[in-house]
């Protein structure tokens, strides 16, 4: 066995190396920790759950859980329409929907599958609390009893609840009798007193929605005729027999009425599609498809505009990227090559723009290159250009071009300075005194050397750029804007925020790519910006 | 048989009304609105002389305005309300309202009635669109143009179409980037008569009729987003003809002596009001109650309208208007209701919009990218 | 290059001056907008335009108007007053846990580094928007909970919520300056410093402090600039009571289009250039520090 060499504490060399690695290790990850930990809870977590915006659609289930059951089983092949029993149960959803303010938020979310889903939703909304009268009319007719609060509380209420403080009830809890013998009534009930509860009225003031009796006679009428057991009231009784004699009302016509969208059968292969409590199709419009019942098709024409945009981003970030590659890499090269006193100077210069608000900067821009701005005016006044013909520089993609670079030419300079600053200026005058003329020695000495820095300021700008919203807003009127100005838009006007999300998803793939590919090339490390 | 509304708020109301005396009352306050000269406005005629009578009162001023239904649905969603008080426009105002988002409201129990005892929901009349609407004022979009341009050849707009006539009026304009007032101009200047503008706008062949007279624009408008941008623009000559709210106009012609003429045609009129967020805790309430009734009185909006040329929601401030609280002018003349700027006026059916805005919006922003 | 040999051929000193004028020219350009800033900033009227009066140098063309108006008017005072406060808090913030970390990832052996470096900087990556929405719904639980569990109250909570999201933004720039000054460090430094019987405290703030200072501290100043420059997540996370200069300064540019906008730019401007300098000054008194003389 060869003697293992020992440290100074008696451990063997590799044991004690292996320990002063591992603390070394834990004192890297103590100190890295706290900020990692910042970092992890203040942003990388509320930016996941955003973006996992983009698949959520639980809304649709949650809003009208009945309606999604019942519609499984239709198909649109067969039936142009859902049968009855859909509409009811959607009459019912709608009632609670309604008194909870939830269905034009539906309507709105549905609406992004299939414009003019909304007005449906908004105006049946204001119609829905009087189906079902017709029911509701001839229980009363039958016993005013019905029209009393109580009737219902002590027919369907659970008896301990009922026997509870009045002033300090529980929640409303139904009795189980009730919930097996009127199982539709209970369901419905059920939801009207949670919310009457709640109401500045109380329970004991209201009286049941119209919904609430049209699912009575439901349980009533059903075969077979239900175990009304120690229900069985005189009162109830009476209305058992009654029931089969009333006359009916179709809630499907009531819809139809109301507003003739519901009787469109794509209205509601729309709902049936977007019933799954996750969705692709926020992702599918961010690429400008739409999910439709027979599958994946393309946007109609006049919707397409993602692609568009997101090409758009790209082309106009790479135009940008080589504008600040072709104004920054002289400006670096001088920056680096004078003494270090001027360039300090000149660094300041260069800093100056990129420490003014941005916002400012933007604006100044505007009033630069607007029609009857200062560079125009300047044209104009040299006479190279028409009083009449003045340049359009600005509210297109032009003005973003420009102001863009302008903001970001120092992400550029900074980087491709802190290269150029490590190649010693004897190379080039090696290559020169050696015969190469001043082209050959900068293209063939010089710049391989520099391709570093272009990697890590083009990707700086490249990034920054493809993310940008303020400039382009103010600046680039129509055919200047981003991306990031729709998903703006989502969230700000048209609250359609699973699509803004899917639409940031994918940009911070393309951006994360682009990272990892500069990581590769470059090595994150190797950005300078300034000092 | 629905658990009727009106009564939920009033309970509520009268809880909070009830409350509002016994109660703290929260020295903080946001009031959300447009910036500009309309927040001053109101900043001059009610939130400055209610803190001087009420010195402890902080209040902030917030110009979210335009983004009001986002951050209050965002605001609900993460149940963290920082704003008390927010004016909206009367299409807002019912949108906030139908998702629960605005507080409905009694206005006879939390208005103060006119001098002669006129209550409250009779003063306003027909401007309380909505039960959480507390109307303030009534403006019109508009459009001016440009008194200076050498290319009309002395020729000046006479009527809303002007906006498409490219051959009389050569020159670019700005139009708000939105569908709403443009699709309507739009029509009106395709032949549609006032009154079928919107049973127009409700079919396909309708709306590419308004986009395809749009696109005969499109080239030439700038859009904007605010309405000092349009102001701006037409400052500079940027613009030769464009919308803009009929008291930014007002502020721009009168008070800066800029070279633009209002053109009174098809203005479009709207209503701007207050909207209480709902769930407000009850100090924060009560605050806003007692500034809501000293600032929505006869008095105070009538005061209003020597800032700005809007017209008061009060049927019993409208005596009460007088003169330009600098210029000492006449405001009457200004405003959007009165009669000779009223003779061909549009009305905006904002329960129609309601029901619209999502699909139109879509399409008209598919349209803008195109 | 810095200057020209006396055997240049002709064409050698016509390319000399003319890259002089291209790269003058490139620096026009990025001091033009700052130069327009400046005179609009005193234009009697509220637009954003140089008038005939201004363009004929009518002295009347000319105010000081917007310049009163930025000092006295509390719609400028205020958003003045936050942003002095929100930016110097983010920026010790970003500034002392960045420093912390980037000390650690300079370490050798540090496991998944490069994941580690991914996450720190991903503020920088992440689209603003993005971020700002992402971030609304996180801090407004945040907010709440600091409001009913800790019993803060509003405005100070408002504070501390747009703080700790400007951190956030601040820190990559911190990261990236700070390991870009200790990829030079020579650690054999804080070795000596060990062997010679110091603390790792002392060592640190002895030795490892002052040398690595100047990346401290223009990440510092770029933190500082991300804070006081930023408009999109305070729009969504601040309150009104926490409106900085910049959320003033876009609703001034989207609602009331005012030259108080420039007269704030062009103080901002002003109080830069002398950041800029302080920087500079601070710099090379690291250089003299480290015994590096000015090449």
């Amino acid at each position: 066995m060869a003697e293992q060499m020992m440290a100074a504490d008696g451990r063997t060399l590799k044991s004690s190396l292996n320990r002063a690695l591992r603390r070394q290790k834990l004192r890297a990850l103590l100190l890295i920790a706290p900020l990692l930990l910042f970092i992890m809870v203040t942003f990388v977590i509320p930016i996941g759950q955003m973006l996992f915006r983009s698949v959520e659609n639980q809304i649709v289930s949650d809003t009208i859980p009945r309606t999604v059951q019942e519609l499984a089983s239709w198909d649109a092949r067969t039936d142009p329409l859902p049968d009855e029993a859909v509409f009811i149960s959607f009459a019912k959803d709608m009632m609670t929907a309604v008194e909870e303010r939830r269905h034009t938020r539906l309507g709105s979310r549905l609406n992004y599958e299939n414009a003019g889903i909304s007005s449906q939703f908004r105006r049946s909304g204001r119609d829905v609390a009087d189906m079902g009268e017709v029911i509701a009319d001839q229980f009363i007719a039958l016993n005013p009893a019905w029209e009393e609060p109580e009737t219902w509380v002590t027919l369907l209420a659970d008896p301990d609840w009922i026997a509870a403080d009045p002033d300090d009830r529980p929640a409303f809890e139904l009795s189980d009798t009730a919930r097996t013998a009127l199982p539709r009534t209970s369901d419905v009930y059920a939801e009207f007193a949670r919310l009457a509860q709640d109401s500045p009225r109380g329970l004991a003031r209201s009286q049941p929605w119209n919904m609430v009796y049209f699912a009575l006679h439901e349980d009533l009428t059903a075969t077979p005729a239900p175990d009304l057991g120690t229900l069985a009231s005189p009162l109830l009784t009476e209305a058992a027999t009654a029931a089969s004699g009333f006359e009916t009302e179709s809630i499907r016509d009531a819809f139809i009425a109301s507003s003739r969208g519901w009787g469109d059968t794509a209205l509601w292969q729309t709902i049936q599609t977007y019933s799954p409590p996750y969705t692709a199709s926020y992702f599918l419009t961010a690429v400008d498809l739409r999910q439709t019942p027979d599958g994946i098709e393309r946007a109609a024409e006049n919707q397409q505009i993602y692609v568009r945009l997101f090409i758009r981003t790209l082309v106009m970030s790479l135009t940008i990227m080589g504008a600040c590659i072709l104004l920054g890499y002289p400006v670096a090269w001088m920056l680096a090559n004078l003494p270090s006193r001027q360039a300090n100077l000149m660094l300041i210069l260069v800093l100056l723009p990129f420490w003014t608000s941005l916002l400012v900067r933007t604006s100044a821009w505007k009033v630069l290159l607007q029609q009857q701005g200062v560079i125009n005016d300047l044209l104009v006044w040299i006479g190279l250009v028409a009083d009449d013909n003045r340049l359009t520089m600005i509210n297109n993609a032009t003005g973003t071009i420009i102001a863009m670079t302008h903001i970001l030419l120092p992400f550029m300079i900074l980087p491709l300075y802190s290269v150029m600053k490590t190649i010693p200026p004897s190379y080039l005058r090696a290559a020169k005194s050696l015969g190469a003329t001043n082209w050959t020695a900068f293209w063939r000495v010089y710049f391989p050397q520099s391709v570093p820095g272009i990697g890590a300021g083009s990707i700086l700008v490249f990034i920054l750029s493809i993310g940008y919203y303020i400039t382009p807003e103010i600046v680039g009127g129509t055919s200047g804007i981003f991306i990031s100005n729709r998903i703006a838009y989502h969230i700000s006007s048209s609250l359609n925020w699973g699509l803004a999300a899917a639409l940031g998803t994918i940009l911070l793939v393309v951006v994360m790519a682009l990272y990892w590919a500069y990581d590769r090339i470059v090595g994150i490390d190797n950005v300078k910006l300034g000092g | 048989m629905k658990l009727t509304k009106a009564m939920m708020a009033t309970t509520a109301l009268t809880l909070a009304g009830t409350t509002a005396f016994a109660q703290e009352m929260a020295n903080d306050m946001t009031i959300v609105s447009w910036g500009g000269a309309y927040q001053a406005s109101q900043d001059n005629a009610y939130l400055q002389p209610y803190l001087a009578a009420n010195p402890d009162v902080r209040a902030n001023w917030d110009e979210s305005s335009p983004e009001a239904v986002a951050r209050l649905r965002a605001m609900d969603e993460a149940g963290n309300l920082t704003w008390d008080l927010v004016d909206v426009v009367a299409a807002d105002a019912l949108r906030l309202c139908d998702e629960g988002l605005a507080m409905e409201v009694d206005h006879d129990a939390i208005l103060a009635a006119a001098p002669d005892g006129t209550p409250a929901t009779e003063d306003f009349g027909d401007l309380i669109i909505s039960d959480c609407f507390i109307p303030q004022i009534a403006y019109s979009t508009t459009n001016a143009y440009r008194t200076d341009v050498a290319a009309w050849n002395g020729e000046t707009p006479g009527d809303i179409c002007a906006l498409f006539d490219l051959e009389t009026f050569p020159g670019t304009r700005t139009l708000q980037r939105q569908p709403i007032d443009n699709l309507e101009w739009a029509l009106i200047c395709d032949g549609v008569a006032f009154e079928d503008v919107y049973d127009t706008l409700e079919t396909t062949e309708g709306q590419d009729r308004a986009f395809a007279k749009l696109d005969t624009i499109k080239d030439s408008t700038i859009w904007w987003t605010s309405a000092a941008e349009s102001i701006q623009s037409l400052a500079d000559g940027e613009a030769v003809m464009g919308s803009s709210y009929n008291g930014r106009f007002f502020s721009a012609i009168v008070e800066q002596n800029q070279p633009l003429e209002m053109l009174w045609d098809a203005q479009v009129y709207d209503l701007d009001g207050w909207i209480i967020p709902a769930g407000l805790p009850e100090d924060r309430l009560a605050r806003v109650l007692d500034f809501l009734f000293f600032a929505t009185d006869t008095q105070r909006l009538a005061d209003q309208a020597a800032y700005i040329s809007y017209g008061p929601a009060r049927a019993s401030s409208a005596p009460l208007v007088s003169t330009h609280a600098e210029l000492g002018i006449e405001m009457a003349p200004h405003m959007p209701t009165n009669p000779d700027n009223a003779t061909n006026a549009f009305v905006q059916n904002y329960l129609w919009w309601a029901d619209y805005r999502d699909d139109l919006d879509a399409r008209f922003q598919a349209w803008l990218a195109q | 290059m810095s200057a020209l040999p006396i055997y240049a051929t002709t064409g050698q000193k016509i390319w000399h001056y003319t890259f002089r004028v291209i790269v003058g020219l490139i620096l026009f350009f990025l001091v033009a907008p700052i130069l327009i800033i400046i005179p609009l900033s005193f234009n009697a009227q509220s637009f954003f335009t140089f008038t005939p009066e201004m363009l004929a140098l009518d002295p009347d063309g000319y105010s000081l108007r917007h310049y009163r108006d930025f000092f006295t008017n509390p719609d400028w005072i205020r958003p003045l007053q936050n942003s002095l406060i929100i930016a110097p808090f983010a920026t010790i913030i970003s500034v002392s846990l960045g420093t912390l970390a980037a000390i650690g990832l300079s370490q050798s052996h540090v496991p998944y580094r490069r994941t580690i470096m991914a996450i720190m900087i991903s503020p920088m990556i992440v689209p603003l928007i993005i971020s700002a929405t992402g971030m609304f719904f996180f801090y407004s639980q945040l907010g709440l909970w600091m409001e009913s569990a800790l019993g803060f109250s509003r405005s100070f909570t408002g504070y501390v919520k747009v703080i700790l999201a400007h951190a956030a933004l601040g820190i990559p720039f911190v990261i990236i300056t700070v390991t870009a000054t200790l990829v030079g460090f020579d650690h054999s430094l804080t070795r000596a410093a060990a062997n010679m019987g110091a603390t790792p405290t002392q060592t640190f703030f002895k030795v490892q402090m002052p040398l690595i200072l100047p990346g401290v501290v223009s990440g510092g100043l770029f933190a500082f600039i991300t804070s006081f420059d930023e408009v999109v997540v305070v729009l969504f996370v601040g309150a009104a009571a926490q409106k900085t200069l910049p959320w003033q300064m876009f609703t001034g540019l989207r609602e009331q289009i005012s030259p108080t906008i420039l007269a704030a730019a062009t103080v901002l401007v002003a109080v830069s250039i002398v950041l800029l300098t302080t920087v500079e000054l601070l710099r090379r008194r690291s250089e003299r520090l480290r015994g590096l003389s000015p090449s």
